[in-house]
Formats: C-alpha cells, sequence, structure tokens
C-alpha cells in the first residue's frame, strides 16, 4: 500500500474522521531578516511513525523543526498536539508536551557523565543529587528502549555514535513522545547509522513518533514512513508509503531540477607524473602517523584515498602541501622537489589545496571572499583589491555561490557555500598555474546541489589537465570520481584498485582493516 | 627557637586566610557560571570602606558587615548587567569594576582615611578549647566569619558537586547551549551567580576591615588580596574543598615575612618573600591566559565567554 502525490499544500489539510495526528502543524509562516524562511507550511506526524523532512540547507526544515520544538514561534500557524491547539514559547514547553529535539551539534557536558546529562534541567530531580540512583533509573530507561549505555562513562570519552545515544535517552528519559532528530547520521559513520536505524526502529515499535531531517536521500529512503520534502521554505511533495519513494525522484523535488551524480572517469589520455610520492614516513609524538607510502598522480587523473577518518588522511595531505615535513622520504610536485621548503614554495610549483577543515585551515572565517581569495593571490607590499574584484564576482557567478557579493564575510556562508568559495579560490589559480589539486572531503555536509557542482568542477579540473588527489571518507564519492583508488589504513596504503571496477565491498574491508590483497607491495 | 611562633603563624595563616576564602569562592560561583570577573580587588575595597562606614555609624559590627556584603552584591550586578546581558568583554568589564571600585572607596574613604576602626568583630571564645596547646590557638581562636568561610566552602562543594542547581551551575560554565536547550535560562543562572560571587566577596571585604584593620587606608587595606584571591582559584582547580587549604596556604606566605622578622631570620630578604604570593599569582594569572592550559587545569569551558543562542 502505497501512494505518490506530489500536490504543494495549499492551506491546513486535515486527515478527515480519523484520529487525530500525535503533532501537526499548520500554515506555518516564519521570517527571518531577508529569508521567507518557512512559507504556508503544513506538516503532521502520528504515533509510532518516521516522518522525514527532506530538504537542502536552507529549505526551512531545521526552521520547521525547531518551531516544532519551541525553539523558535511561528509568525502565523498553529500547532496541534493529538488534536488539541499548543503554544511552545520555550524548548521546556515543548519537552512539557513531550516534544524533544535530538540537535545536530550534540548538546551535551563534555566532562559530565552521561547519567549527569541525562537528568540535567529534568524537572523531577530532587535537590539533593543522588549518583547511585540517578545512575539506575537512567540505565533503566536506556534499556527499556533497547539502548544500553553506561551511565557512569563520561561524555568526552564516548564516540560520536555514543554521544547521540545519550541524546536520545536523554529526551525518552525526560518522556518525549515525539522526537526530532536534526541531521542525525551526518556526522556518524556507515555502521553508527545502521546502529541508530535500528534504534529508531525500536522507538517506533514503542510507539514513539520520529521526526527525522535530513538531505541524504538514500537513508531517507531507507527510514521513512512518509516523506515532506521542503524547497525555499515551501512544501513541494509528499511520498507516503514505506519504500515507495525513489532516491531520483525525491533529488528533483528537493533541489527543483534533475541531479546528475553519475560516475565521472577521466575522459582524456592522462599525461605525465605531477605528484611523486617516495616512502613518505611520519612520526608524530611517537606514533608512526604514516607510514612508507608511495605513489603518483598523473596530469588529467583523479586518485582517491579512501579510509576511515584518522588513518593518517590529513597528515598525508598537509605533508603534500609543505604543511609537514615528513620524518623519512620525499615529495615532488611537477618534477621539482617540495619535501621540507614549505607551505609557499608548494604552491609556487602549482599546488592547490583544500583542506579538511574550511573555515580555520582553509578560509579566514573573520575575512571577506574577496579577502579570503587575495591571500592566495598578492604576495605584493601593497594590496590591489580593486584589480581583483570583477573576478572574485566571476567566481561567484560561476561557482552559484550564495553571497551578497565579493565583501560578504567567510564566517557568514553556510558550509556549502565556504566550501565553494575555498575550491574557486584554489582552482581558479593563483600566483602559478595550478598543477597539482588536493582536495579533503569536498563535498562533507553539502546538500546534493552543492556536491553536484563541487563534483562537475572537480571532474572539469580533471579534463582541464590538472593532477587530483581526492581524499575522503565518503566512499560513493571516491568510487564515482576517481580514476584510481588507494585505501588508507593506520597511515599505510593497504589497498589499489582501478576507480572503474572497484568493488563496494572489497574497498570497505580494505579500510576496516581487513585486506590482504595488493597491501604487500606498498607495505 | 620559639615554638609558640610558628604556631601563631599557622594561626594567623588560618585567620589571613577568610578574606581570600570569600574573595575566592565568590569568584569560583562566578567563573563556575562561566562569568570572568576580575573585579574582586575593587570590590573588597568598596566593601571595605562601605562596611567600615556604616559600623562606625551605626556602632554595630553586624550592621557593618551585612552593608558591606550589599555594597559588593551591588557592585557586581553592573558587571553581570555588561557582561552577561550585554554580553561586553568580561575583562574589560572586570578591569572596570576594579577601577570604579577603587575610585569609589577613596572618594567614600576620604574623610576616613587613617580613621581606627572602633567597632571590631571579636574571636568567638570557646572556653577551655582555646587552651589546648597548637590545636587551640590555630582552630579555636577565630572569629563566627573565618568559621562561616569554611563551612562555605565544604557547603559550596556539596552543592557544586551533588545538588541539583549545582549540577546547572557547573554545566551552565562548561556549555551553556546545553543549559539553554534544556530550557534553563543561561542569563538568570549568570547573574544570579555574578552577583551570589559578589556578596561573598563584599563579605570578605568587610571582614578585613572590621576585624584585621586596625584603621582604615585606602592605599593598604586590601593590598592586592583581590587579585591573590582570583589566582586560588585558578591553584584549586576551580574546586571548593582545595581552595581551603590554597587559602591557608597562601596565608602563610602572606604571614610569613613577619614571621621571620620575629625570628630573625634574615638569610632571605623580607622583600622577596613578601613578593612571594604576588609572584604566585602573576603566574595563575598568566595560565588563565592560555586556554588550553585551563582547561586541563579544570577551568569551566566557557569562562569568559558570552553566551549567544544561535539563530540562523
Amino acid at each position: 500500500m502505497s501512494s505518490t502525490s506530489h500536490e504543494v499544500a495549499q492551506g491546513p489539510h486535515h486527515s478527515g474522521g480519523a484520529a487525530p495526528s500525535a503533532l501537526s502543524a499548520h500554515s506555518i509562516v516564519k521570517r527571518f531578516p531577508g529569508v521567507l524562511a518557512n512559507d504556508n507550511v503544513n506538516f503532521d506526524i502520528n504515533a509510532g511513525e518516521v516522518h522525514t523532512l527532506l530538504g537542502e540547507n536552507g529549505a526551512g526544515k531545521s526552521t520547521l523543526a525547531a518551531m516544532l520544538c519551541g525553539l523558535y514561534q511561528p509568525d502565523s500557524g498553529y500547532i496541534l498536539r493529538n488534536g488539541e491547539r499548543i503554544s511552545l514559547p520555550s524548548p521546556r514547553a515543548g519537552l512539557q508536551h513531550g516534544i524533544a529535539m535530538v540537535h545536530q551539534h550534540f548538546k551535551l557536558v563534555e566532562r559530565f557523565s552521561v547519567a549527569e546529562n541525562v537528568v540535567l534541567g529534568s524537572r523531577d530531580l530532587n535537590f539533593r543529587i543522588d549518583r547511585n540512583t540517578i545512575d539506575e533509573k537512567v540505565a533503566a530507561v536506556a534499556e527499556s528502549y533497547g539502548l544500553p549505555i553506561d551511565p557512569t562513562a563520561v561524555v568526552g570519552e564516548l564516540s560520536v555514535g555514543q554521544r547521540q545515544r545519550v541524546e536520545i535517552v536523554k529526551a525518552l528519559y525526560q518522556g518525549a513522545e515525539i522526537l526530532l532528530l536534526d541531521e542525525p547520521t551526518a556526522v556518524l559513520v556507515p555502521a553508527e547509522v545502521e546502529k541508530l536505524f535500528e534504534n529508531v526502529r525500536a522507538m517506533t515499535a514503542a510507539g514513539k513518533s520520529i521526526v527525522f531531517i535530513s538531505h541524504k536521500l538514500g537513508e531517507v529512503v531507507e527510514i521513512s514512513d512518509r516523506v515532506t520534502v521542503l524547497r525555499n521554505g515551501q512544501v513541494t511533495g509528499h511520498v507516503t508509503g514505506k519504500g515507495s519513494a525513489n532516491t531520483k525522484e525525491l533529488a528533483k523535488l528537493m533541489v527543483g531540477r534533475d541531479i546528475d551524480l553519475a560516475p565521472q572517469r577521466a575522459s582524456h589520455p592522462i599525461g605525465h607524473e605531477i605528484l611523486q610520492i617516495r616512502d613518505v614516513s611520519l612520526t608524530l609524538n611517537g606514533v608512526d602517523v604514516l607510514s612508507n607510502i608511495s605513489f603518483n598522480v598523473h596530469a588529467g587523473e583523479m586518485v582517491g584515498i579512501a579510509g576511515v577518518a584518522g588513518n593518517g588522511q590529513r597528515e598525508l595531505a598537509d605533508t603534500i602541501a609543505g604543511l609537514i615535513s615528513p620524518t623519512s622520504g620525499s615529495v615532488s610536485i611537477g618534477g621539482a622537489m617540495s619535501t621540507d621548503k614549505g607551505p609557499i614554495h608548494a604552491r609556487e610549483l602549482g599546488l592547490a589545496y583544500v583542506p579538511e577543515d574550511r573555515l580555520g585551515v582553509g578560509l579566514v572565517p573573520s575575512m571577506s571572499i574577496l579577502d579570503n581569495l587575495l591571500l592566495t593571490r598578492d604576495r605584493d607590499f601593497v594590496v590591489d583589491r580593486a584589480s581583483l574584484q570583477p573576478e572574485a564576482s566571476r567566481l561567484i557567478d560561476q561557482y552559484e555561490i550564495k553571497a551578497n557579493g565579493p565583501e560578504h564575510v567567510a564566517r557568514k556562508l553556510s558550509g556549502g557555500n565556504a566550501q565553494k568559495v575555498l575550491l574557486a579560490r584554489e582552482l581558479s589559480g593563483g600566483r602559478t598555474a595550478t598543477k597539482l589539486l588536493v582536495v579533503c572531503s569536498p563535498t562533507r555536509g553539502l546538500d546534493v546541489g552543492a556536491i553536484e557542482t563541487v563534483r562537475r568542477v572537480l571532474d572539469d579540473a580533471r579534463s582541464a589537465g590538472q593532477a587530483i588527489l581526492l581524499i575522503s571518507e565518503d566512499l560513493d564519492e571516491i568510487l564515482s570520481l576517481s580514476d584510481r583508488v588507494f585505501v588508507i589504513y593506520r597511515g599505510a596504503i593497504v589497498h589499489e584498485t582501478p576507480g572503474e571496477t572497484a568493488d563496494l565491498a572489497t574497498v570497505g574491508a580494505a579500510m576496516a582493516g581487513l585486506s590482504s590483497t595488493t597491501s604487500e607491495g606498498h607495505n | 627557637m620559639n615554638d609558640n611562633i610558628w604556631i601563631l603563624a599557622i594561626a594567623n595563616s588560618v585567620t589571613l586566610a577568610t578574606t581570600l576564602m570569600f574573595g575566592s569562592l565568590g569568584a569560583l560561583f562566578t567563573e563556575r557560571a562561566g562569568v570572568l570577573n576580575l573585579g574582586v580587588e575593587g570590590v573588597l575595597l568598596s566593601s571595605a570602606i562601605s562596611s567600615f562606614l556604616a559600623a562606625d555609624a551605626s556602632g554595630s559590627v553586624w550592621v557593618g558587615l551585612a552593608v558591606g556584603a550589599i555594597v559588593g552584591a551591588l557592585l557586581t550586578c553592573i558587571h553581570a548587567g555588561l557582561a552577561v546581558i550585554l554580553r561586553a568583554n568580561q575583562i574589560v568589564s572586570g578591569l572596570a569594576l576594579v577601577i570604579f571600585g577603587t575610585g569609589l572607596a577613596n572618594f567614600l574613604g576620604k574623610p576616613a582615611e587613617g580613621k581606627d576602626v572602633v567597632t571590631k568583630l571579636k574571636p568567638i571564645t570557646f572556653g577551655p578549647l582555646t587552651d589546648i596547646p597548637i590545636l587551640g590557638p590555630v582552630l579555636f581562636k577565630h572569629d563566627i566569619i573565618t568559621y562561616l568561610a569554611i563551612a562555605l566552602a565544604i557547603g559550596a562543594s556539596w552543592y557544586l558537586f551533588r545538588s541539583r542547581p549545582g549540577l546547572e551551575l557547573r554545566a551552565t560554565g562548561d556549555d551553556p547551549a546545553t543549559v539553554d536547550a534544556q530550557g534553563l535560562s543561561v542569563a538568570n543562572i549568570r547573574i544570579r551567580y555574578t552577583v551570589f560571587g559578589g556578596l561573598l566577596m563584599g563579605l570578605g571585604g568587610s571582614w578585613l576591615m572590621l576585624a584585621q584593620s586596625a584603621a582604615w587606608h585606602q592605599s593598604a587595606t586590601t593590598n592586592g588580596i583581590g587579585w591573590i584571591a582570583l589566582a586560588l582559584v585558578v591553584f584549586a582547580g576551580w574546586r571548593p574543598m582545595r581552595l581551603i587549604f590554597g587559602a591557608v596556604l597562601f596565608g602563610f606566605t602572606l604571614q610569613l615575612p613577619f614571621t621571620l622578622q620575629a625570628e630573625q631570620i634574615d638569610a632571605i630578604s623580607a622583600d622577596y618573600t613578601k613578593m612571594l604570593p604576588y609572584v604566585a599569582t602573576l603566574v595563575a594569572l598568566v595560565a588563565l591566559s592560555r586556554p588550553s592550559r585551563v582547561n586541563a587545569l579544570g577551568a569551566p569551558r566557557a569562562l569568559g565567554t558570552p553566551f549567544v543562542r544561535d539563530e540562523r
């Protein structure tokens, strides 16, 4: 039983006759200065259901969720809980109505124990806190939903997935019937996502309602009973029925046009070697971060490095960029040795570098787009801002950067737009023409439209004959863009395969350290 | 060698620790809420002169103490308003409070400069307990406010780590966004503890005046004890129990030059021993300026950072 409808919702729509929804929002309008974040939005959820809010960054889904839990107040429209009109002046009021939000950035005190975090702010707490009692109570609540967790563990020492579980347990402990999960998978590795989905199913089985907020199509299709798609603050479609949604259709509703994320490979014959890495090893504070890494990247070729975060990727990128000197081994760019010569020298040899940390290492958050562009251009004593102005405007257009012009401050850009500025700067050439592009996690946290742009940009750079090293935890991205794929595990290349014929399972196993295949040659 | 003088020295250390304990407990509560109040010295001075004037006029030491404490609370209201409501730079605001408090004390104290403290706080008499050798003078020869300071520190420790409001207080200093998401008011909590901190500082300043000083001297009554109190919080790792020991230790170094003089030990010049607590203070304040190091010491994570709810 499934039905698909794309009607743009007009005015409140009541599910006639049947029991009222657990929670419903009607004709919600919310304005922020300069933006209409929610434009006449309707939404409802029943007990025991997963209803997804799908949309790109800035589509208004988080704003809607914030109003459903009491963080913001709608400018107009109303909210019903079990058919009765409620007002939610604060998150506290939301909790009293059994509505809780699990934030994307966890609201947990790292120094506190799990139990302390769970009971913090709880109304039924006595003046005196007895650790044993709260530990037992918290453990009991967690256990009853199949979310076992050690109440005495210090949150700062938990993994991201475990912290998320603490957040969920906290919401349940406070009596939440409706949980809003804001981009819950954005921070999780695939295995943790599976675990989360198990938890979500356990909670819906227990009659809880889950509002799932996401822009990742695959998982939306997997977990949702219903999907509401938002674009520019408006509902652009509803899809009902588990498994009836398909990703292509959802992507179109979400972005407003067809999206092409098909694999792309080098279309031109590859050229000579641009990047040569020879036996690079790196020891930091007595730990071997990189061991005997050797490979080449040719002009017009994209080499992907896959691996779970923390296996030496960032250090490898920083070594190539000249930010770190390797303990042994050498790096050369365009045939010239760049080891130990620092980042400016590497850039003069034609390196462009998109680091993992966009606002921080990549861009100066407090400076404008223009000034950030200037950073890699001008090394004269007197800065010539005026002459760069037209180019800055051109790049903003070309990369579809949503900004108020070249003077827009980098900090105020969304993640996707900041990434586009960084790519625009690095790809448009600095003082020397770019020969080698090192990009780390270029699409992490971006929405589908931006991912498409970034991929196209990278592919264009490859076609233009640049050598590209793509370092990413997103395996799909690596596999669909790279001409050759390496897997890095504990600082060593443990697997190598052509991108075209790469097998997801084999590469995945190598990332987890279960490889035995082509690793010997590199170790 | 006179044994008694060293016992007296320890007893004096406990006495001298009283103002330090109030000052640093006040700072500790403030900082645990995430607010840095560098104005302790100014608050101590203003409350000292206020308590002196009030005690002098009313003839009651208790009125003096109460007025001093209230003046302390009122003064920190300024800091709370600037730092919490207006989200001003807390370092600048705190330093402004030092200047303002000093100026206010100067203004109020002009007519009283050099005047003797007549209405004084007397030690409690414990009868025979006072005569116990060593323990008697160390433990049973103080006034009620000194005992109150120790009781407050112990109570503060329980409050911080074993009570619901204490949990909320610690959470506010570490991660105000989390507290806000729970529907608790960060501003409310911060203002409350900043002003309560000021009350404690005010009490400390009044005690210093009415129990310790012979006369009011603008330039010599507090002698930088407010700064030492701030350093003490760092040394205590923001823990009240450690603060008791730290205060006695600092108290010991403060009185050391006099004891050494009395003992006629002059191997080290008194100029150097007098410097000791201030050098230690400098070290602590330098440490306070390095975020990573302060974190390792146990500082509240959000210390000195105004809280702004994430708006899109």
